[in-house]
């Protein structure tokens, strides 16, 4: 066996084992940490398929960005100590078979499927191209929906702002 | 040369969307299912870059479609915890049988 295959089997292990104790943890605050290593194992798959720069921008934007306003939000609400009442039976036991139905149907698709091997190209990511085609403006370019995107950051900034405020009862003739 | 094929990979992110479709439906805390969405989300970045790498290794669409999805998630995330926390103030619990009265 060739090594990177092996790495791929013990990453994607990972991965799957610390979801599904992500998605089945009963204290919220281990919830959270087992979707930090969900979150880092990905990263680690990205970094296996040779795209270095998506791999670095998952661990700063999920890793250190949406992990830390989860746990921030999980000490704001919850008590972290506590255990997660017990999903219902009923609904656990029918959401894990549908979803294995799902699972078996939609693996069994891609299964099916003869992917086209393409010509031999070596799949080499730089980020000097990357940062081309992000802005250029010709017709393989990336700016419009770039600019789309950074209007809806600076839109969803401002809208968190507007609905996190706490409004002051208004007082006589100020405003 | 590189002996994992793409249906294996596919099958990883396939897996991983249905766990975190799992933790959608059984989850009943507002954050846990914020978590299980970023799941959802992993997945499939995990695709995008899989059929960029093997099946059209000559361009680049299948990251930039894998930076916007990240970028839209982290928008996403900032605006479900701002929602979540003005609930929490409101309701002082953020469970979401307890918020049935957003319905009306």
């Amino acid at each position: 066996m060739h090594a990177s295959v092996i790495i791929f089997y013990i990453l994607s292990a990972f991965i799957l084992g610390a979801a599904l104790l992500a998605v089945t943890a009963r204290k919220i605050f281990r919830s959270a940490i087992f979707l930090l290593f969900t979150l880092i194992g990905t990263a680690a798959l990205f970094f296996w398929m040779g795209v270095e720069f998506v791999a670095a921008v998952q661990i700063i934007i999920y890793v250190g960005g949406i992990v830390v306003l989860i746990i921030f939000s999980i000490f704001l609400t919850q008590k972290s100590g506590e255990e997660m009442p017990k999903p219902l039976r009923n609904r656990s036991l029918f959401s894990v078979l549908a979803l294995l139905f799902g699972f078996a149907f939609t693996y069994h698709l891609i299964y099916k499927y003869r992917f086209e091997q393409p010509a031999p190209h070596v799949f080499n990511v730089k980020v000097s191209d990357i940062g081309t085609q992000m802005l250029s403006t010709t017709e393989h370019g990336f700016v419009l929906p770039f600019e789309v995107v950074s209007i809806l950051l600076l839109a969803s900034m401002i809208g968190c702002i507007v609905i996190a405020m706490k409004i002051k009862p208004m007082e006589g003739n100020e405003i | 040369m590189n002996e994992i094929s793409i249906t294996q990979i596919l099958f990883v992110s396939t897996a991983l969307f249905f766990i975190g479709m799992y933790g959608l439906f059984t989850r009943r805390n507002m954050i846990t299912m914020l978590m299980a969405i970023e799941i959802i989300l992993n997945s499939v970045n995990i695709n995008f870059v899989a059929f960029n790498k093997y099946l059209y290794p000559g361009k680049l669409d299948g990251v930039f479609f894998t930076i916007f999805i990240i970028t839209i998630a982290a928008a996403e995330a900032a605006m479900a915890i701002a929602i979540i926390i003005n609930l929490y103030r409101s309701h002082h619990s953020i469970d979401v049988e307890d918020a049935e009265e957003m319905k009306y």
